[in-house]
């Protein structure tokens, strides 16, 4: 994905209809974990200002995404790649005046970006080898005989049939990248 | 004192010389570690894709702790964060506690909390096995020696569920690199996370980011970077030779884990702590007396 285009996209397109905007979206998610005091941020921009990422990204401004959450207007934030940009270090959750847990808004529109359909490969991937092996990483089979080489302990076993069992409570299986 | 290793997805994916420093240096300081009896992800990297997934193979671990009555001791501050965090909410919300256990009964599992810790390598050096004995431990202190320090992320913020050091000036891991005799200098943007976990989304931001980083340490005129966390390694050891070529510039900063460091100074040969397979050559910190 190339950085520059899309923010180009978001320029193009700064001008708001009311059509881009859901009214009811900041009540219906009042209750999910990382909302709750979404509706307190008064855009000081502490968050974007102490955002490492923010310092190198011309299109990750975290005080943009909660300002567009806050006005309803979800598809244009599920539909953006800044979404993805955030590296979960939580420092604008620590420094948020109002305690809006940032980080926890950010994660939960993934959450549904997810369900919606968008979501970027990497992610499939984790969640594919996780169901697969345990691992978030697929480990290579060099890597098990070197660990017995150097005298260290074999990995610990997956249960894979746990793991897929609460995959398909959650629902979470079928976002696993299809295996060829 | 006896932890069980919660030793994570990407330690044992791209980064056997931390485990291998970390597991000698322990040895040495008298702390017993049992493996995991069975492993799943921590739960980290799915929290994107879906909140309760994530929660509920956190729980899944720490169920297996408490089964077991053993503290976890993570060298990821990923892992760290994230079973602290999951420990920590549900031990103290009675309503999420109830939820994620409804799902956990279909594997046979519930967990009841308040029962075990989970602690990262330095918070389980610094607060359980403590300054004291580690300076004891020290034969061959690293006076000449002047580094830099960079703490994960994940094993101070967001403060209100870690509660360890102070994230805004963190000082454990400066106190635990002066107990091996070497002094931990300051540098701008020292607190900034590497960028590592949204590579896999854009490399472009995390390069810089990094390299920024590097460049405030080569200011201050360090020889070295400590780390303790698998990512943050990846992206100043490994992906150095990049950043280089990408800005333009030489750093030249060996990194080394904080376990090979301390390691060097209890007098554990270099090759031992598998300085050797770190990417930034690292011959001017070995050969330092």
């Amino acid at each position: 994905m190339s950085e520059n285009k899309s923010a180009n996209d978001v320029k193009a397109s700064r001008s708001i209809s009311m059509g881009d905007i859901d009214l009811t979206f900041k009540y219906e998610m009042s209750e999910v974990p990382g909302f709750e005091k979404l509706r307190l941020c008064f855009q000081c921009g502490s968050c974007t200002a102490d955002c490492p990422i923010a310092r190198f990204s011309e299109l990750y401004h975290p005080r943009k995404l909660m300002r567009m959450t806050q006005l309803g207007m979800k598809n244009r934030v599920i539909g953006s790649e800044a979404l993805w940009l955030c590296a979960a270090c939580f420092t604008c959750v620590d420094h948020c005046p109002q305690g809006v847990d940032i980080a926890g808004v950010i994660r939960a529109l993934r959450n549904i970006a997810v369900r919606e359909g968008v979501v970027p490969q990497v992610f499939r991937e984790l969640t594919n080898n996780i169901l697969t092996t345990g691992y978030a990483y697929k480990i290579p089979e060099m890597r098990h005989k070197k660990r017995a080489e150097r005298g260290l302990p074999d990995l610990p076993k997956a249960n894979t049939g746990d793991v897929a069992k609460l995959f398909d409570v959650l629902a979470v299986s079928k976002f696993a990248k299809k295996e060829k | 004192m006896k932890y069980l290793l919660f030793l994570g997805c990407a330690v044992p994916y791209r980064m056997p010389s931390y485990e291998v420093s970390a597991r000698k240096v322990l040895e040495r300081l008298g702390v017993e570690l049992e493996e995991m009896p069975e492993f799943n992800c921590c739960g980290l990297p799915i929290d994107s894709v879906d909140h309760d997934a994530m929660m509920v193979l956190a729980a899944r671990n720490l169920c297996l702790a408490e089964q077991k009555g053993l503290d976890i001791l993570t060298l990821c501050p990923g892992c760290a964060g994230t079973l602290r965090k999951v420990n920590k909410s549900l031990s103290e919300d009675k309503k999420l506690k109830e939820h994620i256990n409804a799902i956990l009964k279909e594997i046979g599992m519930q967990f009841e909390g308040g029962k075990i810790r989970v602690l990262h390598l330095i918070q389980a050096l610094s607060e359980d096995v403590g300054f004291d004995k580690i300076k004891e431990a020290v034969v061959k202190p690293l006076t000449d020696l002047q580094v830099t320090e960079h703490n994960g992320c994940h094993i101070l913020r967001p403060a209100k569920y870690i509660g360890f050091d102070d994230p805004e000036n963190p000082v454990i891991l400066k106190k635990l690199i002066e107990a091996t005799g070497a002094k931990c200098l300051d540098y701008m943007y020292e607190t900034d996370c590497c960028g590592a976990p949204i590579v896999g989304v854009n490399d472009k931001i995390p390069l810089h980011l990094a390299g920024d980083k590097l460049r405030n340490i080569k200011a201050v005129n360090a020889q070295a970077l400590i780390t303790v966390c698998p990512f943050c390694h990846m992206m100043f050891d490994i992906n150095q030779p990049r950043i280089e070529r990408l800005l333009n510039e030489k750093f030249a900063i060996p990194v080394l884990h904080y376990p090979q460091l301390l390691g060097l100074a209890m007098g554990i040969d270099p090759k031992e702590l598998s300085l050797d397979e770190l990417r930034v050559d690292a011959t001017n910190i070995t050969n330092t007396k």
